[in-house]
């Protein structure tokens, strides 16, 4: 678990508890130049299909991690370095844009 | 197309602080001027940016808590010792400047053009938000789907919107204090429970959908809930925003 007693957060609570795919509508959004918390993914790990806005969000990961929210498996890292966004989509199987 | 306006490039614009109305005394809604906005669904965010002096930049992303049509708004929760927060909801005055982007988001969001399903509200503190946006746009648009709400808060000065929750005639809103009850309080006190939801939740066979927004153990509990009572699960829309604030 990320540490819980970092100096707290605000907007959606980055304060280590878990988040959803919601939180992240801007981030995906900027990657991958349109909406995706619609978009359908397919969990590399498990099989579980749903909407990355259901997926697990932790925001205070070094990076944004987004994990699978029926066996936890690790869906995709999104890490800003410098101006870059380097994305790892590897725990994807599959991703259906809206 | 109401998806027209989140397709393409998400580029952070300056707004105007136009208004800000405090809702509770942690609680201010913040209207915002954005030239060009290409409009919003309900249930849509916008991410903020700040950038302080030093170059530091700090972004959250807030619930647009303005219908479709309306000008773009924002309700914040101060936290106390957070970073964004307490400048947006102590030190940002009318006519400043902020750094934003948006609309985005196409999940948790509700389009009046349409809509059949009778809706079910949950909300948890400031899940509220984009839940005001959806009732306002269903006001609005004269949308006669049937709505119910389900508040869960602390106490009952922590209520956003209460009185424009109270104002709408065919809307059914209930209150839950988890808290704090005042005295002679006849409503609901603790948080949801089974038997509630089964109280406030349209039948299964009404073929409804639900919205769920508050933090995220509120988030489960009631969307938990709603499956436990027969909802599919694609029916059970969900948003969570962490922590327990406002809960």
């Amino acid at each position: 678990m990320p540490d819980l007693d970092a100096r707290a957060f605000d907007g959606p609570a980055l304060d280590g508890t878990a988040l959803d795919g919601n939180a992240i509508a801007g981030l995906l959004h900027e990657v991958f130049g349109t909406e995706m918390t619609s978009a359908i993914g397919t969990c590399a790990s498990c099989g579980a299909t749903g909407p990355l806005a259901e997926c697990v969000v932790y925001l205070r990961a070094p990076g944004t991690v987004v994990r699978c929210r029926r066996c936890a498996g690790l869906l995709i890292v999104i890490a800003r370095v410098r101006a870059m966004n380097c994305v790892d989509l590897r725990g994807l199987a599959a991703l259906a844009a809206p | 197309m109401a998806g027209t306006a989140v397709r393409g490039r998400l580029t952070w614009q300056i707004a105007t602080v136009g208004e800000v109305i405090d809702e509770t005394p942690t609680v201010r809604t913040i209207e915002l001027d954005v030239p060009g906005w290409a409009g919003h669904r309900a249930g849509q965010h916008l991410d903020v940016r700040l950038t302080a002096e030093d170059g530091y930049v700090a972004e959250r992303s807030y619930s647009i808590a303005s219908a479709p049509g309306e000008p773009v708004a924002i309700t914040v929760q101060r936290i106390a010792d957070g970073e964004v927060s307490p400048y947006l909801t102590g030190e940002l005055r009318p006519g400043d400047e902020l750094e934003l982007r948006g609309p985005v988001g196409g999940y948790f969001v509700w389009d009046a053009g349409g809509a059949e399903r009778p809706l079910v509200l949950a909300a948890g503190g400031s899940g509220i938000v984009p839940l005001r946006s959806i009732l306002r746009d269903r006001q609005r648009s004269g949308s006669g789907v049937p709505a119910r709400l389900l508040y869960s808060a602390r106490s009952l000065p922590e209520v956003i919107y209460h009185d424009e929750l109270d104002g709408y005639r065919d809307v059914a809103v209930t209150y839950t204090l988890t808290r704090r009850q005042p005295p002679g309080w006849t409503g609901h006190a603790g948080r949801i429970t089974a038997d509630l939801l089964a109280e406030v939740a349209w039948p299964v066979g009404q073929d409804p959908v639900a919205f769920v927004c508050g933090p995220t153990s509120f988030v489960e509990h009631a969307a938990d809930g709603l499956v436990g009572l027969g909802y599919p699960p694609h029916r059970v829309k969900t948003e969570r925003f962490g922590g327990t604030g406002g809960r």
